[in-house]
């Protein structure tokens, strides 16, 4: 049986409402920080605008935003390690 | 309670996890191959891994009376030296017959390179030649939906690979519904940043339904928590599902897996 608005609300509000104010004082942070900021900060913005959708599909619209759209297998791999934005969205 | 951690990288973590898992309820545990956070030189380097893997963290694990299984590989992220990776595949029959041994895992891919495909074909005709059962680590982060597609296409154009005998790892909510439409088994990886947090495994869970899922906390030397399935066992409790239904993800799930290899022992 799924829960209730009102129960998943009672579960739920308080954390989301703290992890809403996290990023809204990262975003703030970077705002304050100097230099330029990189691909990251584009792809994060783009990923925000998925949370205004109308379907409860927003965490899999956000992850399919922040993940490498291409299909054929790099020649060599660049590294070990993922940053969690892909560099050629914005290229 | 009970359950079964079905992907621990217990060599890295210290006795006290495993007092505090059985004394959680954990009644296995399975551990795949995995990187050491440095690429290892030669391949008497991972036969002495595949000897702790089979021999001393078995014994490790016993003196907490918990069964300790494993699967055998060499990791993606060391997949880029071919050659390397061939002669380490070349040892692995040798430790396939040892009690324990679950199957060739985790493969898969890292960094969605050529080398790390041709090693994962490599790896996926290796457990077909001994008809072995595959654990399958889907790429971080960016690189999981992409490497999710290549890793699908490799299996499916195996044709001796039998779907069900396929477990794919580290789902979210963009790769879970193509992996259980190829027919494979899912897994959940509960990291408190990089994964699925509990409440979002349980939303996968409410979603897609429990039928061929199961979670893992994939605890190892990185930000990870040994208890991450009880914990979110205690978020299905919170969220109004019925003990038998948390038992049948946690617990019976994984042993459905798993007892399609002869050396998985239903834990008493």
């Amino acid at each position: 049986m799924p829960m209730t608005r009102a129960q998943v609300l009672d579960l739920y509000y308080m954390d989301a409402r703290c992890k809403l104010i996290e990023i809204a004082a990262f975003l703030d942070r970077v705002d304050r920080g100097t230099g330029e900021a990189d691909f990251r900060l584009d792809a994060f913005r783009d990923a925000m605008q998925h949370l205004a959708g109308g379907e409860p599909r927003r965490a899999e619209e956000v992850l399919r935003s922040l993940s490498d759209p291409t299909e054929v297998p790099v020649d060599k791999a660049p590294g070990k390690g993922a940053v969690g934005a892909w560099p050629g969205r914005g290229a | 309670m009970r359950y079964i951690e079905p992907h621990g990288h217990m060599v890295s973590r210290t006795t006290d996890d495993y007092l505090d898992m059985v004394t959680a309820g954990c009644a296995a545990v399975c551990e795949p191959a995995f990187w050491a956070g440095f690429d290892r030189g030669s391949v008497d380097g991972f036969r002495d891994y595949f000897r702790q893997l089979t021999e001393y963290e078995p014994a490790r694990a016993a003196k907490y009376g918990l069964p300790h299984y494993c699967w055998l590989c060499i990791n993606p992220k060391e997949s880029e030296d071919v050659a390397l990776a061939s002669d380490v595949l070349g040892i692995i029959p040798e430790f396939l017959g040892r009690p324990g041994v679950l199957g060739i895992g985790e493969i898969g891919l890292n960094k969605n390179s050529r080398n790390e495909l041709r090693v994962l074909e490599m790896h996926v005709d290796l457990a077909a030649r001994h008809d072995q059962l595959i654990l399958v680590h889907t790429p971080h982060l960016e690189d999981k939906l992409k490497g999710t597609r290549l890793i699908l296409d490799v299996l499916k154009n195996d044709r001796r690979i039998r779907p069900e005998r396929v477990l794919i790892d580290h789902v979210e909510e963009h790769t879970v519904r193509i992996v259980l439409d190829h027919g494979h088994w899912a897994g959940m990886t509960l990291y408190p940043i990089s994964k699925c947090t509990p409440a979002r495994a349980v939303d996968i869970l409410d979603v897609h339904g429990s039928d061929r899922l199961w979670m893992n906390s994939a605890c190892d030397w990185g930000e990870s928590v040994p208890l991450a399935i009880p914990r979110t066992a205690l978020e299905m409790r919170r969220r109004g599902w019925s003990a038998e239904a948390i038992d049948r993800v946690v617990f019976q799930n994984p042993v459905r897996f798993l007892c399609q290899c002869p050396r998985f022992r239903l834990p008493a």
